[in-house]
């Protein structure tokens, strides 16, 4: 517990006369009711100034929002107008950022549904001109890089993560809990570069390899994994740990035994999620891993196509006509986001199913 | 609370042959992580190195390195401090509405839904940007150079088809948003409940609670987290990418068709085509970036960090 | 509870696992050389390997034509071929880690002493395979037909016309009803092929007026710029007044304007394109199978069109590997062929290279060899 102050709170007490007016109460949905009034108003003004939806939201909110604000200050006074003024503000927030996310999903779904088909998941895109092909070898190289990726990052994660709880001390602690941190932020493209720099080392400029793309990836999940198990393995009571010392198990047969399978279950969410965060990453696979229109099961003979790279080398080179390549890359994209959705829902089922029964 | 910093007198457990092995591996991945952040600056810095030597007039643009990046970090910096205005105040607003204005049973739920807009890809984003957003804001675009073509930001000419920085920005701040939100809404739902009842005691409104009580403790962890945000949007690539029209140098103006570009934007541009010295300029402008990132991404953990400390006896 | 966690784990790897083993079967439109016998050409000899190529995306929808059409002939060989761009494709194939390159601009001097290295003393090919006609596309409702003369062109895009019933333009179209929409010029925001063609035609067209070299990342500063030839596509769409350039094929919907060629104005087509290629000069003092052309832009004959992009393929005459020499061959025979040339006007809508330019290019393809 906190022992230092708490902040003075500096109201002073309201004049007599506010706080004989502050016990005026709006009716139970006199807030609403403003606020519909408001909108109504609104929307009458984008009636006249021509009509358009975008309009008659932003009329109808701040209208709205106005119609509360001094609605409630004439009958409750300035601070609960103040209180009301900023609820109205807050719902509205929560409220544009929705704006965007239904936006996006209407417009994925809605252009990406045109060849949600077996096609698409059975083809690849060899010899195709115009018409059909599919996303086939994208998604096959999507899984093989990113398992490679998972492969890569996974244990080095893991076991920086059981290092910087089990055995960590000192500077060195300090300094890779500070540099994974900062590895979070690494832009993806960077990683990218990384990769292309250390390749092009070993085989020359132009180098493209789907293991490049893993090794990209690795990067930017690496530190996502530790900082993840890092807290879920905090998160095992020291009890355990001791009751095993007490019984003469070896430190490493505790972490092994007691430690991990206590905490299997965030471990695996934390796999998962980290997975999702890289699996839509574009930008660094388009440096070192670019595309092709075969599969490719190899990672280290040559380039791969991957999902993201796909929809993105779909839409900016359509073929002839246009239309199909941009119907594929909208496919595409809505099977990314299908994808990462998928990943998210299993991360949250492997949380709830593994969880260990605690005593909380 | 089950949350346990591993005390420093913990019980020696016995030493075994095992043990040396497993910690040495477990404390060899931890050095490995330092080995590849050191070696991501250094092959960077390797591979950019004939860019730093040559000639400038090889270069591309042909006035050499400086001229070539500087308008690029401009870009970038605009790109991501506009977001950030954006970004930042409707993110604690969501923040705010998650932990202490929505209905108690549906609050993590509405959590999810925010957090939703972080798993999207940002290869989407920029389909959604070319194909719905940029459209969208072109009858704007037009009104503001009209209305308020006064200020340096909205000279204009207006833009035809909406790929302005003003856009980009936009889809910038809807993809950082979630990253503030997240960050503030867990340090608001741990600001004391001891300090939050005593405000509403002594009859302060919800506002004045969260006024008081809340946003004082979790400033820190708004500052840092709208810095996590920035790095984030400093490194987007393909959303710019796709989004941006890009031509010419540095301008403040914000809705017409020629904006600077942004460092990750422009390597993704170039880089599948380029050879030779043209990519080891690209490298070298990702490493600017990298430093520009890893300098933010410092700050904003040191800012957290600062507020972790204190927070971490509760 | 341990246990039943282990079971729970297993069934969801073994779930993940056969979900993975059923969609591992390849891809149905692929592998298996049992789509051939019909081929017809039962004739040649049937090769298998594999050929590597790499350069200008430009060519990429040709590629994919021709493999396409390539794989009905020889199902056991597998082109493969990056697009990393023209500079990429010839640096690759010189490093010799490809067999042929496919590049927008033929190579310069220092290439070619380089290409002595890679192919020994016997040179190396460059055929003009991909030709490409570039429209001037505009979208301004209400004006169907277009005309533009160089200067007028070089006009707009350099800023100095600002809008659509300027005189310059009203000069050029007598009888249009223009409006006083205000020009948007957009250009190429990556390094392409097409830009690099239509500022070299701007340059010699209109000299006066385009003072900048040619290049493939436009000179000027401002405009509205839009990467890759879709993206350019769709920003001329969105935007009202908006005038670009892109691949006659991809102008879709989009007004193409008629370009001044001597006294008469041209619309872009595959026999204007192709015809242009024929009537300009080869590079001189290059070797016997390098057919680098230097396009005639100041054409003034009213059947060609000099706006037009072409890409090479360059590739050695002798290979070390007799494999990769009867590859590259056979390959680049198919090609240049009626049918390799009708792949790529489907796939690409390219225009197919005419018969001079076709004997002449069989005579390199017939030259190559595996020397040793």
């Amino acid at each position: 517990m906190s022992t230092s102050t708490p902040p003075r709170p500096d109201i002073a007490p309201p004049p007599l006369e506010e706080a004989v007016r502050s016990h005026k109460q709006l009716p139970r949905f006199g807030g609403s009711g403003l606020f519909a009034g408001g909108v109504v108003l609104g929307g009458l003004l984008s009636a006249l100034t021509g009509f358009s939806w975008a309009l008659l939201v932003v009329y109808g909110v701040v209208l709205g929002t106005l119609a509360v604000y001094v609605g409630s200050r004439a009958v409750e006074g300035k601070r609960k107008a103040t209180d009301r003024l900023v609820t109205c503000l807050v719902v509205s927030a929560f409220g544009i950022a929705m704006v965007p996310l239904v936006s996006l999903a209407y417009t994925v779904i809605s252009r990406g549904a045109a060849r949600f088909d077996a096609t698409f998941f059975s083809n690849s895109m060899v010899g195709v001109v115009g018409e059909g092909g599919g996303a086939y070898h994208a998604i096959m190289g999507t899984v093989i890089i990113t398992a490679l990726a998972a492969v890569i990052s996974v244990p080095i994660g893991l076991l920086t993560a059981i290092y910087l709880v089990e055995y960590g001390t000192g500077r060195l602690k300090k300094a890779i809990t500070f540099l994974v941190d900062v590895m979070t932020g690494i832009p993806s493209i960077v990683a990218g570069l990384f990769a292309y720099a250390l390749f092009a080392l070993f085989f020359g400029p132009g180098v493209r390899l789907g293991v490049g793309g893993a090794v990209a990836l690795s990067v930017l999940m690496i530190p996502v994994v530790v900082r993840s198990s890092e807290e879920v393995l905090k998160l095992v009571p020291n009890e355990l740990r001791e009751a095993a010392y007490a019984l003469g198990v070896p430190k490493w047969r505790t972490i092994l035994k007691v430690v991990v399978p206590t905490a299997i279950a965030g471990l695996g969410t934390s796999v998962t999620l980290a997975v999702a965060r890289v699996i839509g990453e574009t930008a660094p696979l388009l440096v070192i891993v670019g595309i092709t229109a075969a599969t490719n099961f190899d990672p280290f003979d040559g380039r791969m196509a991957t999902l993201p790279v796909y929809a993105y080398y779909q839409l900016t080179q359509p073929g002839v006509p246009p239309q199909f390549g941009i119907d594929r890359a909208w496919t595409a994209a809505l099977v990314l986001i299908i994808l990462v959705m998928a990943l998210n829902v299993v991360a949250r089922l492997i949380s709830r199913f593994f969880a260990p029964k605690t005593s909380r | 609370m089950t949350a346990t910093d591993a005390p420093p007198t913990r019980p020696r457990p016995r030493q075994q042959p095992g043990d040396r092995v497993f910690a040495g591996s477990a404390k060899g991945a931890g050095i490995l992580i330092l080995v590849i952040l050191a070696g991501v600056a250094i092959f960077l810095i390797t591979e950019a190195f004939p860019a730093f030597t040559a000639d400038s007039a090889d270069l591309p643009g042909g006035e050499g390195l400086f001229s070539y990046v500087a308008p690029l970090v401009f870009g970038t910096l605009i790109a991501a401090v506009l977001a950030l205005i954006v970004a930042t105040p409707l993110a604690v607003g969501i923040a705010l509405f998650i932990t202490y204005y929505a209905p108690r049973r549906i609050a993590a739920a509405l959590g999810y839904v925010v957090d939703l807009l972080a798993a999207i890809p940002s290869v989407v984003y920029g389909f959604w940007g070319i194909f719905a957003l940029a459209p969208a804001m072109v009858p704007f675009y037009g009104w503001a150079e009209d209305n308020l073509g006064f200020l340096p930001f909205f000279a204009g000419p207006a833009s035809a088809t909406g790929r302005t920085m003003l856009t980009a920005g936009l889809v910038l701040a809807v993809m950082i948003l979630p990253i503030i939100s997240a960050i503030s809404r867990e340090v608001f739902s741990q600001a004391p409940a001891l300090h939050r009842e005593a405000a509403l005691a002594l009859g302060a409104t919800r506002w004045e609670m969260i006024k008081m009580a809340v946003l004082p403790y979790g400033k820190s962890g708004v500052i840092g987290g709208a810095m996590l945000g920035l790095g984030r949007a400093l490194g987007e690539t393909l959303a710019i990418a796709l989004v941006l029209s890009v031509s010419g140098g540095i301008t403040f103006n914000l809705i017409s068709s020629s904006n600077p570009s942004t460092i990750a934007a422009n390597i993704a541009l170039q880089f599948p085509e380029s050879t030779g010295l043209a990519v080891s300029t690209l490298i070298a402008s990702g490493l600017v970036l990298f430093v520009i990132t890893l300098l933010v991404n410092m700050l904003a953990r040191y800012v957290v960090n600062r507020r972790a400390d204190f927070s971490g006896a509760n | 509870m341990k246990l039943s966690t282990k079971t729970r784990a297993v069934t969801l790897s073994a779930a993940f696992a056969s979900t993975l083993a059923l969609a591992a079967c390849g891809a149905s439109n692929e592998g298996g050389g049992s789509t051939d016998a019909a081929g017809g050409s039962s004739s040649e000899e049937q090769l298998s390997g594999t050929l590597v190529g790499a350069g200008a995306s430009s060519q990429q929808a040709a590629i994919q034509g021709w493999t396409a059409g390539y794989s009905s002939l020889q199902p056991d060989v597998t082109v493969n071929y990056d697009p990393v761009g023209s500079g990429g494709g010839r640096e690759q194939f010189l490093a010799g880690g490809t067999d042929f390159a496919g590049s927008d601009a033929p190579l310069d001097d220092e290439e070619l002493a380089t290409a002595e290295e890679r192919c020994g003393t016997d040179g190396v090919f460059e055929l003009p395979n991909y030709i490409s006609a570039i429209a001037v596309v505009y979208n301004l409702p209400g004006v169907d037909d277009l005309n533009l003369s160089p200067d007028t062109l070089a006009g707009i895009f350099t800023g100095a016309i600002t809008t659509w019933n300027d005189p310059a333009i009203a000069g050029d179209n007598p009888d249009a009803q223009l409006p006083s929409t205000s020009i948007t010029p957009v250009h190429r925001a990556d390094d392409s092929g097409t830009t690099n063609n239509f500022t070299d035609y701007l340059s010699q067209a209109a000299p006066s007026v385009w003072t900048e070299e040619p290049d493939g990342e436009w000179p000027l500063e401002g405009g509205e710029a839009a990467n890759q030839t879709s993206g350019m596509v769709s920003a001329v769409t969105a935007g009202e007044g908006a005038i670009g350039y892109a691949d006659e094929s991809q102008a879709g919907d989009l007004g193409v304007a008629n370009i001044g060629v001597g006294s008469e104005f041209v619309a872009p087509s595959p026999e204007a394109a192709a015809a242009v290629v024929e009537g300009s000069e080869l590079v001189s003092g290059r070797g016997e199978f390098d057919f680098a052309y230097e396009i005639n832009r100041t054409t003034t004959a009213a059947d060609e069109y000099p706006i037009v992009l072409v890409s090479y393929h360059v590739g050695c005459i002798s290979y070390e590997d007799a494999t990769q020499a009867d590859l590259v061959k056979s390959f680049m025979g198919y090609v240049i062929s009626e049918d390799g040339q009708q792949a790529a006007a489907d796939a690409a809508g390219s225009a197919p290279i005419s018969d001079t330019l076709r004997e002449q290019a069989q005579t390199a393809v017939d030259a190559i060899t595996s020397g040793s």
